[in-house]
């Protein structure tokens, strides 16, 4: 399970709409050995494409470094597919670099956007369920 | 050449991914005038990490990134960059998809 504050919600899809034609891309953040995420950090799309997404580095590195700050760890990666489903594509799977984390899809091919969430480990892709946290 | 290059301990810091071949750590202390000598002396301290960062061609993985402080070393010398006292090295995976 993946909780979402609402912000952090609302925030990911709103980069995800900014990043049209291209596919938008971000980190999330939650406390060390939580599943509640409460920061989100939308980092450029090196890749510059309306198909691939490459996390730019340095953005990576920031976040990073804000996470730990605010005693928070990068738990995960979202990214936009502009005309296809919300589920990973072979790419991502095959180049899902951390297996601890959570990899959020954000489906824009339809006016209503379709976010799900998944494990992907060794290859396996597994969909897990998404809870909007109001606090 | 001009006498000895002095050999300044750096701070290695380690993603997620990498911390269990280095005993569990999230920062590793290591010596080295070039960013290449600091990964020789990780890997001579966590043997588990030959070939994560650096291939065995001596080359960075290219499933990584790596930064000195706030420069990618890929744009800034490379292996060959020289470190100086209080670099930061961080090991980032790199995150990329379709």
């Amino acid at each position: 399970m993946l909780r979402l504050g609402h912000d952090v919600y609302l925030r990911m899809v709103a980069h995800a709409l900014d990043g049209l034609p291209l596919e938008a891309c971000g980190l999330l953040a939650a406390v060390p050995g939580s599943d509640l995420v409460e920061a989100v950090y939308p980092c450029r799309n090196a890749a510059e494409s309306a198909r691939l997404y490459e996390l730019h580095s340095l953005d990576h590195l920031h976040a990073d470094r804000d996470a730990e700050a605010q005693g928070l760890e990068i738990v995960g990666v979202y990214h936009s597919h502009t005309h296809t489903d919300p589920y990973p594509s072979p790419t991502d799977v095959e180049q899902a670099p951390v297996p601890e984390w959570h990899y959020v899809l954000v489906s824009l091919r339809e006016p209503e956007p379709m976010v799900r969430s998944y494990r992907i480990v060794d290859g396996t892709v597994s969909e897990e369920s998404i809870v909007l946290d109001d606090r | 050449m001009t006498g000895s290059i002095e050999v300044v301990p750096v701070e290695v810091r380690v993603p997620t991914v990498l911390r269990k071949d280095a005993g569990g750590q999230a920062t590793i202390k290591a010596n080295g005038a070039t960013v290449g000598e600091v990964f020789e002396d990780v890997v001579r301290q966590f043997p588990l990490l030959a070939g994560k960062v650096v291939t065995e061609e001596g080359t960075l993985h290219r499933f990584v990134n790596v930064y000195r402080n706030d420069e990618d070393v890929r744009f800034g010398g490379g292996l060959e960059a020289p470190v100086e006292d209080d670099d930061v090295i961080s090991i980032l995976p790199a995150v990329a998809g379709g």
